[in-house]
């Protein structure tokens, strides 16, 4: 049944992507070109350009682009379903040891230590963004970067943003409709 | 915090308008979120929000995904959880349906290319925003231990690239033994 087989892809893509972005990259390539044939190679490629201009996390946009194209809607929602069905079982169960032990001493030196190393994980992500935004095409290394592909209308807005967030403490939303909205007058009018 | 209809929608809305804006990768959900529940709301504390990060990024499946699950169990159990789950993964799902539909038009759509390069600055703003405010409290706690962690991961993760569970297992394990064992004697805490 093709429902039970769209299930049972996504749920091994859930469960086995650890460590966020793009480590479901190699299980959603295995499921849905090698294992199951539901996507072209030229379809795989459109599903990673629209992962990656289009909010959510990659799983979660290849569940519902695979689920549409194999069975429609509801193959769009199953294949959804199965993708976070290992989350909720696994996090809850998480979730529960912690509320309920996070007050001992042995637990909160896990914590503690943890704690800084998720601030430069976030950081390191801001980079990654940060470098997409500041280059006009995909930097490979630092050495051969040319003044031409820095792109300064893009630096202008982060610097900006970044004042006006630490200044008046407005909602992010806010801010990034904003500059979405300076996007399309300065790069889409011209 | 009464828990009434009005809770729950703030739950599900907040969860749904988070994940809508989480544009180029999971890891842009947390600062949301952040501003969100800890700023905003204030029914979450700083520190309570990085261990929830540090636990949903451990666990397998979507970042995203997983730190609304840890957030909406922490507000209202397990239907919390679910509001805050349906509340993430509504979003991609209406989207994609919709572009798929029109894909091609979309991949060579002047303005939505324009619209997103922009709102890719605001993205990279919010980050820096939250890693200043998050860094500042780090740098001010005056503890050498978490400073140098902070360093070693952010050089582990940007210049070696190693995996962000195995940094988490790591710091998390000796988070545990230097405090549980080596500073066990002497002041506490």
């Amino acid at each position: 049944m093709i429902y039970l087989d769209i299930f049972i892809s996504f749920f091994q893509i859930g469960l086995f992507s650890i460590g966020g972005g793009y480590a479901a990259l190699p299980l959603i390539e295995n499921q849905v070109l090698e294992v199951h044939k539901w996507l072209t190679i030229e379809e795989f490629a459109d599903l990673l350009t629209i992962s990656q201009m289009t909010p959510g996390p990659i799983a979660l946009n290849a569940s519902t682009f695979v689920g549409t194209k194999v069975a429609g809607l509801s193959g769009a929602v199953i294949a959804t379903i199965g993708c976070v069905t290992p989350s909720c079982i696994i996090v809850l169960i998480l979730s529960y040891f912690y509320f309920k032990y996070k007050n001992l001493s042995s637990v909160q030196g896990i914590l503690k230590g943890l704690r800084p190393a998720v601030v430069s994980l976030i950081a390191s992500a801001g980079i990654s963004v940060l470098m997409l935004t500041i280059f006009k095409t995909e930097v490979t290394s630092l050495a051969n970067i040319k003044l031409s592909d820095i792109n300064f209308i893009s630096i202008i807005m982060v610097a900006i943003s970044v004042f006006i967030l630490r200044k008046y403490k407005i909602n992010p939303i806010k801010v990034m409709v904003g500059t979405g909205i300076i996007g399309i007058l300065t790069y889409g009018l011209f | 915090m009464g828990k009434n209809i009005k809770f729950y929608w703030t739950l599900f809305s907040s969860a749904f308008s988070l994940s809508a804006f989480t544009i180029g990768g999971g890891y842009v959900i947390v600062p949301l979120m952040r501003k969100k529940f800890v700023e905003e709301l204030k029914w979450i504390d700083d520190e309570e929000m990085l261990n929830l990060v540090a636990i949903s990024q451990s666990a397998p499946g979507p970042i995203a995904v997983n730190a609304s699950i840890m957030v909406g169990y922490r507000l209202a159990g397990v239907l919390g959880a679910f509001i805050t789950t349906v509340g993430t993964v509504l979003p991609p799902l209406i989207i994609i349906t919709a572009i798929s539909k029109f894909y091609a038009s979309f991949k060579e759509n002047r303005v939505a290319n324009a619209l997103l390069l922009g709102m890719r600055a605001g993205v990279a703003a919010v980050i820096i925003d939250v890693i200043i405010k998050m860094s500042k409290d780090i740098i001010k706690s005056k503890n050498i231990i978490s400073v140098t962690i902070m360093i070693v991961a952010l050089i582990a993760a940007v210049i070696f690239e190693i995996n962000a569970a195995l940094i988490i297992i790591l710091s998390g394990a000796f988070g545990a033994f230097y405090y549980n064992y080596l500073k066990k004697e002497g002041e506490h805490k």
